[in-house]
């Protein structure tokens, strides 16, 4: 090819692309509007349950019963937040919620990310099949453990005296099982992508083991632990198997099983104040979610892009 | 640089001799590190795990040995056979559907704008974020008997009301329809992040080579996206044959037992019938759909693990 047809084939290029871009662009368009169209038809359909919630916490029991339009509020009222915020088993729900779920998260920390630093970079022996198990054990679905468990903690309840049953902090102690496989796991792959040199340099001028994780993998590997925290977090307050296995009074129930067990009673249903209840305990991990999407979404994806 | 490196190699060799204490030290600092993770994971995973196989072969009281007893109990049931098949429906369904909508609405979030994809995406998460008791109680007064707002809706375009929980048929239905709600999402931010790491040359390549839409989908999307596609799948069949939370608030399996799955029955017969050698025994069957799923996931890290 000589240089006059290089520049030929050059000069044509251009041209024959603005033709090409013509009938693509066309395409794009239709194909933008409906992806529009169905995004509004999935968001209508993801929507529904959480605004209809919403809807209805906002009803009198009254309006409720009332034969009216089930989707629109006529006379909005309060009245089932401020009587879910005044009553004491609500409120204790919520606060039993949130202690296990803080104390869960501070447990999951303490162990997965001392034992993510030790699988990602001190090998030991077994380290490799331990690191495969944690993932392993992740599998393992906790509606195979309750029944097993349910049977131990009898046992423990007759052997050694301790009253394990219907208290909520058992359920710190099962929890972990839940959120500390998952956690461990992300936290391996945050660690195992922090540079070898940065550790090695830090051995070189004498810094411990313990140093090296406390002063570089924390502070470098923070937003993965900030997605395991976020993680562990919602996973222990949205948990309702074990509650529902291992507590059963009124007084020792966290939120999803309270307002399963004591909100719904009899034949007479009191749907505003469930579904406010509802709202209200879906709030905590809703907040996180809208401040924190980012990580929370790290958390999500981690587990299997880095699988 | 330059100066560092040869005197990190002298240091690395006049310890030499020192070395393998050092190692050894390191090694037993590492264990010692994930102990409370191997105490945790030992004491309340496989210790209970294998105790339910244990339980499996005692009867009701738990005094006697019965080997295969509940097995062989459970076998001659029709209940446990209508449990296998609605757990397979359950599992199977909710799946298929969880991926096909979650691959559809990656494409159409995909195919926004990126300065509008964020607000889409942010909406279309909610129902993963809600602890699902409480989303499903909501789903639960969507489907009261009396004042369904969806047969409200039915009713204004003329179509009949549905017994949503009460038919067998349509029990079903709600429960994996919930199911679906739920999970999808999950199924969109995975494919979502999957789809973005595609080379947009491939695209290209395959636009120049005439290829259409569905082309591009089979012969450039569907490949790169393989591994994501089968690793959720296998994650979200574990977790939906393992699901509790739904199928007990919306029917606690009715209506006559027909939407049980495996963790409610299970629960049913061992936490409330009090039976728990027969709930181990049902709750065991989760087991064979792990095992299948633990090998084929260890078979694709392993894969990975040579290709590295």
């Amino acid at each position: 090819m000589n240089p006059a047809e290089i520049q030929a084939a050059v000069l044509e290029a251009p041209s024959a692309g603005k033709a090409k871009t013509g009938s693509t662009r066309r395409d794009r368009k239709r194909a933008l509007y409906w992806s529009y169209f169905f995004l509004v038809l999935f968001v209508v359909f993801f929507l529904t349950p959480p605004i209809y919630m919403m809807i209805t916490s906002l009803k009198s029991s009254a309006e409720i019963g009332a034969i009216t339009n089930p989707w629109w509020v006529y006379a909005p009222t309060l009245e089932n937040y401020w009587a879910l915020l005044g009553s004491e088993q609500y409120l204790t729900f919520f606060k039993n919620s949130a202690i296990v779920s803080v104390v869960v998260v501070i447990i999951t920390m303490l162990i997965s990310i001392p034992a993510a630093f030790a699988l990602a970079r001190m090998k030991f022996w077994g380290s490799a099949a331990l690191g495969m198990g944690v993932f392993l054990t992740y599998l393992i679905p906790e509606t195979l453990l309750f029944i097993p468990l349910f049977k131990i903690f009898a046992w423990v309840q007759e052997t050694l005296g301790i009253e394990v049953m219907n208290h909520y902090w058992v359920l710190m102690v099962i929890y972990p099982t839940l959120t500390v496989p998952f956690c461990t796991w992300i936290m391996i792959g945050y660690f195992a992508s922090i540079p070898k040199e940065l550790d090695e340099a830090a051995l070189i001028d004498g810094a411990s083991y313990l140093q090296i994780l406390t002063k570089i993998f924390i502070p470098v590997a923070l937003p993965g632990i900030i997605a395991a925290t976020i993680f562990a977090f919602t996973v222990s307050w949205a948990d309702f198997l074990y509650p529902m296995a291992f507590t059963t009074s009124a007084d020792q129930l966290v939120l999803p099983a309270g307002i399963v067990t004591i909100l719904i009673r009899g034949d007479v249903y009191a749907w505003g104040q469930i579904m406010a209840g509802c709202l209200l305990g879906a709030l905590p991990p809703l907040l996180i979610y809208a401040f924190l999407m980012d990580y929370y979404i790290a958390g999500l994806t981690a587990g299997a892009t880095k699988g | 640089m330059a100066a560092v490196l040869p005197r990190s190699r002298a240091t690395a060799a006049a310890r030499g001799g020192g070395l393998r204490r050092v190692m050894r030290r390191k090694s037993t600092l590492a264990f010692l590190m994930a102990l409370p993770l191997i105490v945790l994971i030992g004491a309340l995973v496989v210790y209970p795990a294998l105790y339910s196989v244990h339980l499996a072969t005692l009867n009701k009281s738990m005094e006697r040995f019965v080997g295969f007893g509940n097995f062989t109990f459970l076998f001659k049931r029709d209940l446990f056979w209508m449990v296998v098949k609605q757990s397979v429906i359950f599992a199977v369904t909710a799946v298929v559907f969880k991926a096909l909508i979650g691959f559809c609405v990656a494409h159409f979030v995909h195919n926004v704008p990126a300065k509008g994809q964020r607000k889409w995406r942010g909406m279309l998460l909610i129902p993963w974020v809600i602890p699902p008791a409480m989303s499903t109680l909501a789903w639960f007064w969507l489907f009261d008997p009396s004042y369904s707002a969806f047969n409200w809706l039915f009713a204004h375009v003329g179509l009949p009301s549905i017994t949503w929980l009460g038919d067998p048929y349509w029990a079903r239905f709600s429960v994996i329809l919930v199911n679906v709600w739920y999970g999808a999402p999950f199924f969109l931010i995975m494919y979502l992040a999957a789809l973005k790491s595609v080379p947009e040359q491939l695209y290209e390549a395959a636009a120049i080579d005439g290829a259409n839409w569905w082309q591009k989908i089979w012969y450039v999307t569907l490949p790169m996206m393989r591994n994501i596609i089968s690793i959720t799948v296998l994650f979200s069949l574990i977790v939906t044959f393992a699901n509790f939370d739904i199928v007990r608030i919306l029917t606690s399996g009715g209506p006559i037992d027909q939407t049980h799955i495996f963790a409610t029955w299970a629960f049913k017969l061992g936490i409330e019938g009090n039976d728990i050698p027969l709930g181990a025994s049902v709750s065991l069957f989760m087991f064979p759909i792990l095992a299948i799923a633990a090998i084929f996931i260890l078979r694709d890290i392993n894969r990975r693990g040579n290709e590295a």
